[in-house]
């Protein structure tokens, strides 16, 4: 690998993403289903490639058979190249011993060389499990202009989400003076994407002095970023104020699916210019019947309506039986919501059977107590048996059995 | 698996003239069909579920578009090293001056052939909607010791010039008519046929050195005695297009769950190029009945009984009735089509009205604004 590469990216996919419970139980955070055919992971894949990135490795060690299969060569991100391309980089045996990806900075601690055998003079950190559009190429170009050591994407949050954040407190020129992790009282509201930009000689060196440090977490909003802040390096935020979701909850999840449907997101994946690009399952056009009634739902290839969808995003080869009611609802592909069985406020996994006349989820309306109500999530799978009852809330992962 | 050892070859521009409203600006094999696909998606795909990993696609005019569509042949999975898709320009001969007639047009693929390591060859057309499994093609031509077996259905014979009927003795053909369609039930052929590749070769050497020059006549009805041609009935959703009318009403045919099942088997995906588009939008006060859609539509209006291809918009307020609306097609607000074809990207501008019938559907070309 001679040819010298400006910048690559090194995406962190290795996550569980613990909080979705039942949908992380045999996949990554980053391979989960989204928005009707994407998963997660389609959208910093997209937006390397849509920004000119065409090296990129991926970091994975979570359950990541699924995932690895599903990047495969990157032909479908157009990554399957000669020169860069995607690459899996899954932890290795080494000669002083096998060890995990302990944190996010050691896990790029581990493939220095992978780095290195490209020579790049820019490295951009990611994470595989946000969903936002962005263009890299002018954050690099930012950070070339600041001569930065590091950029860091800052997106400003409603102050009362702040203290979830790692917060940033910039002066005017946008320099960081200040880190803030997850503070109680935030004195900021200028919240850090997850996504950096490094020139990689300084990287290097502070991953080095990272790893040599006893004391470190090996993480890098915890212990890196502050640590090359200390020494004095050039630090400075990057504005974006596009769509940005952290889809780490089930509730989060649901909206960021149901956030498509709303004209008012900033987030359009029709755009022709930035394509979210995924692996397209070959499915047939999606058949509405002469029964079927759709208001404002996202439906995708190889789906048979025959029922009644309302505020819900259907992934492919969803099959929704006449009498059947899908509302306020993400349906993974494959699975069948059979005649007269209602589906709402809820996340159905893949090739799930809901039997006839039994009920997933409820309105909030209809909750006599808010604190009981949640979005119900039905596993992978998993058969709903006839008119049985799947309370809001709920995580189904074996089968419920038909009432009697 | 048998088919292993059988290379296929498609005939991209077979029968164009049939339906030159939509073959003008391209081939057969590129005509869009059911939404999604391309007309040789359907026997390409039939090929690659059967486990046949070499085919030949022969062009002779208008074939950009056909490559534009195909690429290298990855969505088929025929992108291969060894192996896989090739595209075969026309080949003109000295003596040809240009390819006129399938005889010449095989005469141009022998080089293809011979340097193909299969034993046996497939030959298709693109204007048959199918998804046949060509092992048990092959497994019937073994079995009956056939010569040339000859893939057939037993319908109202499609009105296409040389189109064959067979008559039969068991299942042996016996005699071979072109005759124009009787209107009766007929078992005529989907020119599908499968050989020994060193038959067709012969076959074909014979007749361009004794000047043949019509397939059906000199290499099918001249060789009846000589050779043993059996029939293989296919019983599934098999349509052969022969006229606009017939494109219509055979879209117009996937609209029937149990045409779809056959068509769209989970197990033999039909596959086609990708196009990257986001699932359908439904917006509010839309309304969708009867109808078969496709990825990155978004529908704001009525569709009713149509076949809508990929990013096709139906603004507020607007009417989709019996309609096949291509690739990007914009239909304006408060506008109405009724039985019409539109190709690609056609506008029909908001308040216009535009209305066939189902026994005479309007072509809109592409591009077209009306």
């Amino acid at each position: 690998m001679s040819r010298k590469t400006e910048c690559i990216a090194m995406l962190l996919a290795g996550g569980q993403g613990s909080r979705l419970g039942i949908l992380t139980k045999h996949i990554a955070k980053p391979a989960v289903p989204y928005g009707g055919k994407y998963r997660i992971i389609d959208f910093p894949l997209s937006n390397c490639v849509n920004s000119g990135i065409y090296t990129v490795g991926v970091l994975t060690q979570y359950q990541p058979l699924e995932l690895n299969d599903y990047i495969g060569n990157g032909q479908p991100w157009d990554l399957d190249r000669e020169n860069g391309g995607v690459h899996i980089l899954s932890p290795y045996q080494q000669i002083k011993g096998t060890a995990w990806y302990k944190n996010t900075a050691n896990a790029i601690y581990q493939n220095i060389n992978f780095i290195d055998r490209y020579n790049p003079q820019y490295v951009a950190i990611l994470s595989g499990d946000h969903i936002y559009k962005m263009d890299y190429s002018k954050m690099l170009a930012y950070h070339k202009e600041k001569n930065a050591a590091c950029t860091i994407a800052m997106l400003e949050v409603p102050w009362e989400e702040a203290p979830r954040f790692g917060l940033m407190l910039v002066d005017d020129d946008n320099a960081i003076t200040e880190f803030e992790e997850k503070p109680k009282n935030p004195r900021s509201n200028k919240a850090s994407m997850g996504v950096y930009m490094f020139t990689w000689e300084k990287l290097r060196r502070y991953l080095l002095e990272d790893e040599a440090n006893p004391d470190s977490s090996n993480d890098f909003g915890h212990d890196l970023i502050p640590a090359m802040h200390e020494a004095g390096e050039r630090m400075y935020a990057y504005p974006f104020d596009g769509y940005w979701k952290d889809v780490g909850t089930i509730d989060s999840l649901w909206e960021a699916n149901l956030d498509l449907l709303n004209p008012k997101v900033d987030l359009d994946l029709s755009d022709t210019s930035w394509k979210i690009y995924s692996r397209n399952p070959s499915s047939p056009p999606h058949y509405i019947s002469a029964d079927a009634q759709i208001q404002n739902s996202l439906i995708a290839g190889g789906c048979e309506i025959e029922g009644e969808v309302d505020f819900s995003v259907l992934f492919s080869d969803v099959v929704v039986e006449k009498g059947a009611t899908v509302r306020d609802s993400i349906i993974m592909p494959g699975t069948v919501v059979r005649s007269g069985a209602v589906v709402q406020y809820a996340i159905v996994a893949e090739n799930a059977v809901i039997e006839e006349g039994a009920v997933v989820g409820e309105r909030p309306e209809a909750m006599q107590n808010l604190d009981d109500w949640g979005v119900a999530v039905v596993g992978e799978h998993i058969t709903v048996g006839k008119d049985a009852v799947v309370a809001p809330k709920a995580m189904v992962d074996t089968d419920v059995s038909a009432a009697q | 698996m048998r088919t292993n050892n059988v290379v296929g070859l498609i005939f991209s521009n077979a029968y164009d003239s049939a339906i030159p409203e939509l073959t003008t600006l391209r081939t057969m094999g590129s005509v869009p069909f059911g939404g999604r696909y391309r007309l040789i998606d359907f026997v390409l795909s039939s090929m690659v579920n059967s486990g046949m990993s070499k085919v030949g696609v022969a062009t002779k005019s208008n074939y950009q578009s056909l490559m534009d569509h195909l690429g290298s042949g990855k969505p088929w999975d025929l992108s291969r090293k060894n192996s896989g898709m090739y595209i075969l320009p026309p080949f003109s001969t000295k003596e040809s001056g240009g390819v006129a007639n399938r005889i010449e047009l095989l005469h141009g693929c022998m080089n293809f052939l011979s340097h193909s390591k299969e034993e046996y060859v497939l030959l298709s057309d693109c204007n048959v909607v199918c998804s046949i499994d060509f092992g048990e093609l092959m497994e019937a031509h073994i079995a009956s010791g056939a010569d040339i077996t000859a893939a057939y259905r037993r319908s109202v014979k499609p009105a296409l010039t040389d189109l064959m009927s067979f008559t039969f003795d068991g299942s042996r053909i016996t005699g071979i008519s072109v005759g124009a369609p009787t209107g009766e039930e007929e078992t005529y052929s989907l020119n599908i046929f499968l050989m020994r590749k060193a038959l067709l070769e012969r076959l074909i050497n014979e007749a361009v050195s004794l000047h043949f020059d019509n397939f059906e006549r000199d290499l099918f009805q001249r060789n009846l005695q000589t050779l043993k041609i059996c029939g293989f009935e296919q019983t599934g959703f098999v349509r052969t297009l022969s006229s606009l009318q017939s494109f219509y009403d055979v879209n117009m045919e996937l609209l029937d769950k149990e045409n779809r099942k056959q068509l769209f088997a989970r197990e033999r995906p039909i596959y086609t190029k990708v196009r990257d588009d986001m699932p359908t939008i439904y917006g509010l006060g839309s309304e969708a009945k009867n109808s078969l859609i496709a990825d990155g539509c978004t529908i704001e209006g009525t569709v009713e009984n149509s076949i809508l291809f990929r990013g096709v918009h139906v603004g507020k307020g607007a009417v989709v009735r019996n309609a096949i609306l291509m690739q990007g097609s914009m239909i304006g607000e408060n506008a109405q089509v009724c039985c019409v074809v539109m190709d690609k990207n056609g506008v029909l501008k908001p308040g216009k009205t535009l209305c066939g019938d189902k026994t005479f559907p309007i072509y809109i070309g592409k591009g077209i604004m009306i």
